[in-house]
């Protein structure tokens, strides 16, 4: 554009030059003075910044991670600049979704995955990241438009597609395991996978692919009226799975008359939004760059400024398949794993050997960990003489034999089919 | 299942229940879900048609069975209302249900999600996870779209967000 106007100046000039007729000369001189003033106006443009090759840690005005490339000097990184190999899919591109996205974006990420199936309302304006003349595109377009502005060094790869439906599914599952992005890289072709749904059906299917490609992955949700929500980090096989605990169910039986007409209009926030978003991409960073304490759940009470934390197992009794296989498969590497914890214990045992206390007037001995858990193994399984549990031990989930008792009558689908369409017709 | 009234209930008990648990991604095992799923539903229509409440019309879209697509319909005032369903077999399917679409009556009711998703959270929802996995697509029909029906249709005809189809013929020709 600067281009284009300099090029009219100067065919101003050559006009003017050759026109041997003054009268023309004062609007000349006006159209000179307007093309000039334009040239002002596109020179304050808003210009979008060059790729950065490498991330310097020079601090300088120019250089967009001068920030972050100070955790390394302050001590709390190793590496800061390995966020460039990382990959995250981020599942639903909302009030939660967005802002995950665009944190990781300005921490320069290396790719990010965006999956959505929604538009940008005016509804959506209470919350933050889309502006209203995005009003109309779909979410995961006007994401792309925004964080390419933002930093254009990170990959972002969009997807509009609903991940419930078994075609959707197939092209979620295709998308985390290319590995165009980083060929070196083990599992899947992510690092992470954040949930940023709003509903229980679409997490069961993060759920579902996850477990089925032993893929880490964080849930988040944010409650329906606005004042908790939560984050939970989910190891297939390690912690529990999304269906390991089903939500409380309640079958509160309503009479379709008394059907509640309160509207299905979820309250929301831009401040809970935000802050579960913070602590969602806070515990990314941890997981990713390996700093701090990974929580493995963290709920948020805005009522009460209550952060709850806890771990949860997972259920030998799940009922999604690919989650049992996944436990059966984290036994298997138990040994492995408690040498492994033993020998970083013994070292840095080691390096700590001078005595602490000259003298031990008390007699105070340390007690071996292995032979307090023998002891309290033994206490909790084996009950004193003429006492018996109330409830039997947990067994293999019985599975019911339905193959043999499903053949009657009619099994022939296309028969099934034709009798339907036949009560259909009429 | 408290609350539910006695027709409903006693409809409910005469629709055959499934025992395969099996989705759309398991193969063979989904043809056997499948077939559970005709039975089921075949009973459920001649049931109705025996009692004089015929209210839908539903078939599979494609082969795999992933995708249905028919009508129902709601009499109110003796004026019969009727919309186009369809839903799709998600992929959790049968851990979680089936959501069903009017996607004629998107954005005239908030008792939907986007692209006229009935919404089902509140008095179907916990009913299905109960009953998973022995409840099929004729249940969803029966304790999911068939109360939103007889719940939302009244209100959307009273506030003249849906016309009845002669209605909306006499006005467009005047």
């Amino acid at each position: 554009m600067e281009l284009e106007l300099k090029a009219v100046l100067s065919d101003l000039q050559n006009l003017n030059t050759s026109l041997s007729d003054p009268s023309h000369q004062a609007s000349i001189d006006q159209i000179r003075l307007r093309v000039e003033n334009l040239t002002r106006l596109a020179m304050s443009e808003p210009t979008r910044r060059s790729k950065v090759k490498d991330m310097s840690a020079e601090v300088v005005d120019s250089n967009p991670y001068s920030r972050l490339m100070a955790l390394q000097r302050m001590g709390i990184v190793d590496n800061y600049e390995r966020i460039r190999e990382f990959s995250v899919a981020i599942v639903g591109i909302g009030g939660v979704g967005s802002v995950a996205a665009e944190m990781l974006t300005r921490c320069g990420i290396g790719r990010l995955l965006l999956y959505d199936y929604d538009t940008v309302e005016l509804a959506n304006m209470n919350r933050l990241f889309f502006r209203p003349e995005q009003v109309g595109m779909t979410k995961t377009d006007a994401a792309v438009q925004t964080l390419s502005e933002i930093n254009p060094d990170v990959v972002l790869e969009s997807f509009t597609l609903n991940i419930t439906t078994v075609q959707g599914f197939e092209t979620f599952i295709s998308s985390l395991t290319n590995k165009s992005f980083n060929q070196k890289k083990e599992g899947t072709g992510v690092d992470l996978v954040l949930s940023c749904v709003d509903n229980y059906e679409a997490r069961m299917v993060v759920n579902q692919a996850c477990n089925e490609l032993n893929q880490t992955w964080m849930e988040s949700g944010v409650s329906e009226d606005a004042v908790s929500g939560h984050i939970q980090l989910l190891i297939p096989g390690e912690t529990a799975c999304f269906a390991c605990a089903p939500p409380l169910v309640v079958a509160s039986g309503v009479d379709e008359r008394t059907l509640k007409r309160e509207g299905v209009c979820a309250a929301s926030l831009p401040t809970t939004m935000g802050v579960v978003a913070g602590l969602l991409v806070q515990n990314t960073l941890k997981f990713l760059l390996k700093f701090g304490q990974v929580s493995p759940y963290l709920g948020y009470n805005a009522l009460k400024d209550f952060f709850p934390t806890m771990a949860m197992k997972p259920n030998p009794q799940c009922s999604n398949g690919p989650c049992l296989e996944r436990q059966k498969e984290y036994m298997l590497i138990k040994p492995a794993r408690d040498a492994a914890a033993k020998a970083k214990m013994e070292e840095e045992l080691s390096t700590i050997e001078i005595p602490i206390h000259a003298d031990n007037e008390w007699n105070i001995s340390v007690v071996d960990d292995c032979e307090v858990d023998a002891v309290n193994a033994q206490s909790s399984d084996a009950l004193p003489e003429g006492l018996v549990h109330e409830l039997p031990t947990a067994d293999v989930y019985k599975h019911p034999t339905v193959s043999n008792e499903t053949v009657d009558t009619v099994d022939d689908l296309e028969d099934l089919k034709r009798q339907l369409e036949a009560l259909n017709a009429d | 299942m408290e609350g539910w009234d006695p027709t409903t209930k006693s409809t409910l008990t005469q629709i055959p229940l499934l025992t395969v648990k099996a989705g759309p991604r398991d193969g063979a095992a989904w043809t056997q879900r499948l077939k559970e799923e005709y039975k089921a539903l075949i009973a459920y229509t001649s049931m109705n048609k025996s009692k004089d409440n015929d209210w839908f019309r539903i078939s599979a879209a494609n082969p795999e069975g992933t995708r249905w697509t028919g009508k129902c319909w709601y009499v109110h005032n003796l004026l019969k209302y009727e919309f186009d369903l369809q839903f799709d077999i998600p992929v959790t399917y049968p851990a979680t249900a089936p959501e069903l679409e009017l996607p004629e009556l998107d954005g005239k009711t908030h008792k939907m999600y986007r692209g006229g998703k009935i919404c089902l959270t509140v008095h179907f929802k916990p009913l299905w996870a109960k009953n998973s996995p022995r409840f099929g697509i004729a249940h969803a029909l029966c304790l999911g779209l068939a109360p939103w029906l007889a719940a939302e249709i009244p209100i959307l005809v009273d506030s003249g967000m849906i016309k009845h189809k002669d209605d909306a013929v006499s006005t467009s020709e005047s």
